[in-house]
């Protein structure tokens, strides 16, 4: 409990940081944050569940994701897991996209 | 209240209304984002009210009782809820899983049956009461529930490859396993008359049938290597099999990894031709007098619909309805069928032989929409 919440708590500067870098690298404009989170509500969530709890899929929310690497779940959403009906979504999102899905997947809804 | 007011005042007089109200022609649409569910009425292409306090109805879908008058909802988050469509409310709601895909009523409508992911297996209920009447464990995510005459429900284990039939008309449930349907079965449908169950395939190139009037029915594997030697696409939703896919005397079915549509002949099982299609199809549905399919698809390529004519099994209509089109429902003779149209936030109306659009109807996320004319049918 107290190392999720630890992890939580990094993952949240983390994810300030990466905000501000990228805001302050003049990226913000690389993704469309509204369409990436309806893609991980509504696409992710025709397997993995609207409220990301699981389905077909595992449970992707935070707590669920938290002993997770940020590099690994980047790597499961480009190339998929095969032997699953994970698929790689390489052919539909550039790396930005993955990162933010992957910071808004750890982070859960941070608005 | 005021039904009651009228209906004293009305008895006073020698002529009487009739007071009751109709629902043959009325439906539900699944709003998947908010948990509600809208009243719509077919012949007016209309809503006419709202139900709210669902849960989460991502994938969520719902059977009606043989009176038209109720609904049962089978939510994701395991919810099972019974609505009164004239009532506009809900009656009974039961958390009876952590996590759910769907239902079915039985044929004499005195039980619901819900499948389950979490924990695996099929749970029944009492129609009046929602009392659990059945636990029936499979140890596996279970998919593909349908009921079928004799007050059976057929279903399918994803994690083992296996159909079983549970028999309720007596006593306690009968249980009859089917082994070797298959690896990871992900759907299922039952034909009209009950007697054909077809199960899709995640983990195997090809399909099962099972011969229900067959004692105990034997797994028959068709369309066999129907994507060898082609790249598997990205599966980015699995499909859906549904008992609207006999169009004349063939099954249309949805192929996995594969932008195309596949046609069985109905009695011989055999392959009878293939339909390239704008993307994976999702839903493809016949209208219901079979001359025409309707495909819809995943995403990236849910915007478009694309119709295809059973003779020729050419595509013979496309356009784009809007962002996200989730389900298609057609009016129970065919005339006009109602898409849900995510994104856009809209149910849309067409006439099913011009193609015009007829209406559109405010929705919030809408998903499956649903006529009540389902409750006539057997394994909708």
């Amino acid at each position: 409990m107290q190392s999720t919440r630890r992890s939580r708590l990094v993952n949240r500067v983390l994810f300030y940081l990466a905000m501000s870098g990228a805001a302050a690298a003049g990226e913000t404009a690389a993704v469309d944050a509204p369409a990436l989170e309806r893609l991980v509500r509504q696409d992710c969530g025709s397997c993995h569940g609207l409220t990301l709890k699981g389905g077909l899929g595992p449970d992707i929310r935070p707590d669920a994701l938290a002993h997770y690497d940020a590099d690994t779940l980047s790597a499961v959403i480009l190339d998929g897991v095969p032997g699953t009906p994970m698929p790689p979504w390489r052919p539909l999102l550039t790396q930005p996209e993955v990162d933010w899905i992957v910071t808004y997947l750890l982070n859960g809804d941070t608005r | 209240m005021k039904r009651f007011v009228l209906a004293a005042m009305a008895s006073l007089t020698l002529w009487v209304p009739a007071l009751a109200q109709s629902t043959g022609d009325l439906g539900l649409v699944v709003e998947r984002a908010s948990g509600s569910l809208l009243v719509v009425d077919q012949s007016e292409r209309a809503r006419i009210g709202r139900i709210t306090g669902l849960g989460d109805l991502s994938h969520a879908s719902l059977v009606y009782s043989p009176d038209e008058r109720f609904a049962y909802v089978f939510g994701r988050d395991g919810g099972l809820t019974k609505v009164d469509i004239l009532e506009q409310s809900i009656v009974k709601r039961v958390m009876q899983a952590g996590n759910s895909i769907g239902g079915a009523i039985s044929d004499d409508g005195l039980y619901v049956a819900v499948s389950n992911y979490e924990p695996g297996g099929v749970r029944v209920f009492d129609a009046e009461t929602l009392d659990l009447v059945a636990d029936i464990p499979t140890g596996s995510k279970t998919i593909g529930l349908v009921d079928v005459p004799g007050t059976r429900f057929v279903f399918s284990l994803w994690d083992t490859g296996e159909t079983w039939i549970a028999d309720l008309s007596g006593a306690t449930p009968q249980i009859t396993r089917i082994a070797g349907m298959g690896a990871n079965p992900y759907d299922a449908l039952v034909t009209p008359d009950g007697r054909t169950y077809i199960a899709g395939l995640f983990g195997d190139d090809r399909l099962t049938a099972l011969d229900l009037w067959q004692d105990p029915p034997t797994p028959q594997p068709i369309l066999q290597g129907y994507a060898a030697d082609r790249e598997g696409l990205p599966v980015y939703k699995m499909p859906h099999l549904e008992g609207w896919a006999l169009a004349g005397g063939e099954f249309v079915l949805p192929a996995v990894g594969q932008h195309e549509v596949l046609w069985v002949d109905a009695r011989s099982l055999r392959e009878t031709g293939r339909t390239a299609t704008h993307g994976q199809p999702v839903f493809a549905i016949a209208r219901p007098d079979g001359r025409h399919v309707w495909v819809n698809f995943a995403h990236p390529d849910n915007d478009t619909i694309q119709v295809i004519d059973t003779m020729t099994k050419q595509v013979v209509h496309e356009f784009k309805p809007g962002p996200g089109v989730l389900h298609m429902e057609f009016t129970p003779r065919g005339h006009e069928v109602w898409l849900s149209v995510r994104d856009a936030g809209k149910v849309m109306v067409y006439d099913t032989e011009t193609f015009e659009k007829l209406r559109e109807i405010d929705a919030e996320s809408p998903s499956g929409i649903f006529f009540t004319a389902r409750a006539h049918r057997t394994g909708l």
